[in-house]
């Protein structure tokens, strides 16, 4: 009996201590955000007021509405969309056609391609970049969508093609034949029996590739050059030293908290298919 | 069904997206970049051929070559193992039953979720020497701050303090490897009498090597080309002594700042051969680490 009750004694001992650590670790990650929302919510008095206080005193919704009137932030989300949207779109539609093709048709040379595949996760931006932005220069296609746009319907990234493909591969073959016997052809097979089976990768790939055009920075510098086109993630710079030299941070982390609004929401609402997309594909490194 | 003829021809056609994406975006980059890495072209397209001009420049007449490369390897070397380590204590934290633990995955996933110029810049509020959160509560210690992003000394330190919050990525992959890890294993070795330890370091370790390995690369060559943080928190010129200078910030400055898109290739080049470098040793060496079944 008291062997039984230390051994109790210790895994709740033990539990107790695994729940403060993951609410310390829990801090450590949301906390950041919530101090953004709580600088958001004071006047600008009270930001700089010394000794700091984490709570506002007064909470104040004008840093929204003065940070969103003076950059037009209205401009910068919706081109934020523009771009995002047609893009996931694309990376879902092309990511999954080419897995589908890498996983059910085993020809002479798919290995060789899958390995081409693979190698080109490997290859860092820097080597591509310049002749890419030499390529767009040429069409004039600077200060426009496309360079932003068009590279997700061409494949949508080897990473995502890749995770699909892992996917696509647990999928018994016997459900494509059943619908093969029906008279079924390879595209009607995609729609009908594959698309449906990989909702939790399709899932984790829209997420993964929404936050990736919507929080990306470094494409949008190279390829925007005119203010009307230019989406948030460039927009918010406007907030850095145009205050005579100093970032009025309380404007620029209201409006920044509120681009990060749609994110987290559509995190939180498909969470449960993201993580199981992530986790049970099987990842082989 | 498959296995028929006509299949062929159905592969290619799944594949031709990618295969132009491919053809358009990646190979012919490739090998017209090594071509513009010996001129010495501007953004306007147009350049000469200079031989091996560029290459000699940089490691002759260039200080920020040097001091930029530096400044990544530094980032790269510490980053890579906080990250890889902190991932995986994470990932094991997380792989427990404990009720209520998909709630704490969630939340840790949000700073990836967020992760951009908007979080880039609150990271610099909390930084800032006077009015940011952690010099106020250093300063309830008694510590005194230090200037973090305005120091030389401590500006690329704190880039990867704020770095390590964005691991999410790495965590999740961690995860997924943990929970594949059959069960029977575990039990096996805890018939042997092993600790948890043991069982830690000779089979959790062990079957995760691949994983690991994944990380370590993906890290590394993600590591060499870091730019929003150095260049949101930093400005684009390098922060104080240029000691956030990194290489990639170095290139992007070089072809779109001073337009000089030949020199950029050779610096993007040399960048390459370093990274095939590193992944070429871990490959070697995972011999020895990586289990493979």
């Amino acid at each position: 009996m008291t062997i039984d009750n230390s051994i109790r004694g210790q895994k709740i001992a033990r539990n107790i201590v695994l729940y403060v650590i993951l609410v310390l670790l829990c801090i450590y990650f949301v906390f950041p955000l919530i101090w953004m929302l709580f600088t958001a919510l004071k006047p600008v008095t009270e930001a700089y007021e010394l000794p700091l206080r984490i709570l506002p005193r007064h909470v104040t919704l004008s840093n929204f509405t003065r940070g969103w009137r003076e950059v037009n932030f209205s401009r910068f989300l919706v081109n934020t969309i523009l771009v995002a949207v047609p893009a996931v779109i694309g990376t879902l539609v092309s990511a999954s056609l080419v897995a589908y093709g890498f996983s059910r048709f085993k020809v002479r040379y798919s290995a060789f391609f899958f390995s081409l595949l693979l190698a080109t996760m490997m290859i860092p931006q820097q080597i591509t970049l310049i002749p890419t932005y030499l390529i767009w220069s040429r069409f004039h296609l600077i200060d426009t969508y496309v360079p932003l746009i068009l590279p997700s319907w061409l494949g949508g990234g080897a990473f995502n093609i890749f995770l699909l493909r892992q996917f696509i591969s647990g999928i018994p073959k016997e459900l494509d034949e059943a619908a093969f016997i029906d008279g079924a052809n390879s595209f009607q097979i995609y729609t009908v029996i594959i698309i449906p089976c990989i909702r939790p990768a399709l899932t984790a790939v829209g997420i993964m590739s929404m936050v990736y055009h919507w929080n990306d920075f470094f494409s949008p510098l190279i390829y925007l050059t005119s203010k009307k086109n230019f989406t948030i993630a460039i927009g918010l710079q406007f907030f850095q030293s145009s205050y005579g030299g100093n970032t009025n941070y309380q404007l620029m982390l209201a409006v920044a908290f509120v681009s990060l609004i749609p994110l987290i929401l559509l995190f939180l609402f498909c969470q449960r298919y993201f993580i199981q997309g992530i986790t049970t594909t099987g990842i082989k490194g | 069904m498959y296995g028929r003829r006509g299949d062929t021809r159905r592969f290619f056609l799944y594949l031709s997206p990618w295969l132009a994406g491919f053809a358009v975006f990646t190979a012919y980059p490739f090998i017209y970049s090594i071509y513009l890495s010996f001129t010495n072209t501007t953004i306007s397209g147009s350049g000469r051929f200079v031989g091996l001009g560029n290459y000699i420049r940089s490691f002759t007449r260039e200080p920020l070559f040097l001091q930029s490369f530096g400044n990544s390897l530094y980032y790269v070397a510490v980053f890579t193992p906080l990250s890889i380590i902190l991932g995986l204590l994470i990932a094991v934290l997380l792989n427990r039953r404990l009720p209520g633990i998909n709630f704490f995955r969630s939340a840790y996933f949000m700073p990836y979720i967020t992760a951009g110029v908007a979080v880039t810049m609150l990271w610099k509020w909390i930084f800032n020497p006077t009015y940011g959160i952690v010099n106020f509560i250093l300063s309830l210690f008694g510590i005194p701050g230090p200037p973090w992003l305005n120091s030389p000394d401590w500006a690329m330190n704190t880039i990867i303090i704020i770095n390590l919050w964005n691991i999410g990525n790495v965590i999740i992959i961690f995860l997924a490897a943990l929970q594949e890890v059959p069960a029977h294993l575990y039990e096996s070795a805890l018939i042997d009498g092993a600790s948890p330890a043991k069982s830690f370091f000779h089979v959790t370790l062990p079957m995760i090597s691949p994983k690991i390995y994944f990380n370590l690369i993906m890290t590394v060559i993600f590591g060499f080309q870091m730019f929003t943080q150095p260049y949101v928190l930093t400005g684009g010129l390098g922060g104080p002594l240029n000691s956030t200078h990194t290489f990639m910030l170095y290139i992007f400055n070089t072809g779109f700042k001073y337009s000089e898109m030949g020199y950029a290739s050779t610096l993007a080049w040399i960048l390459f051969v370093v990274i095939m470098l590193f992944t070429q040793i871990f490959n070697l060496s995972s011999r020895f680490w990586v289990f493979e079944e």
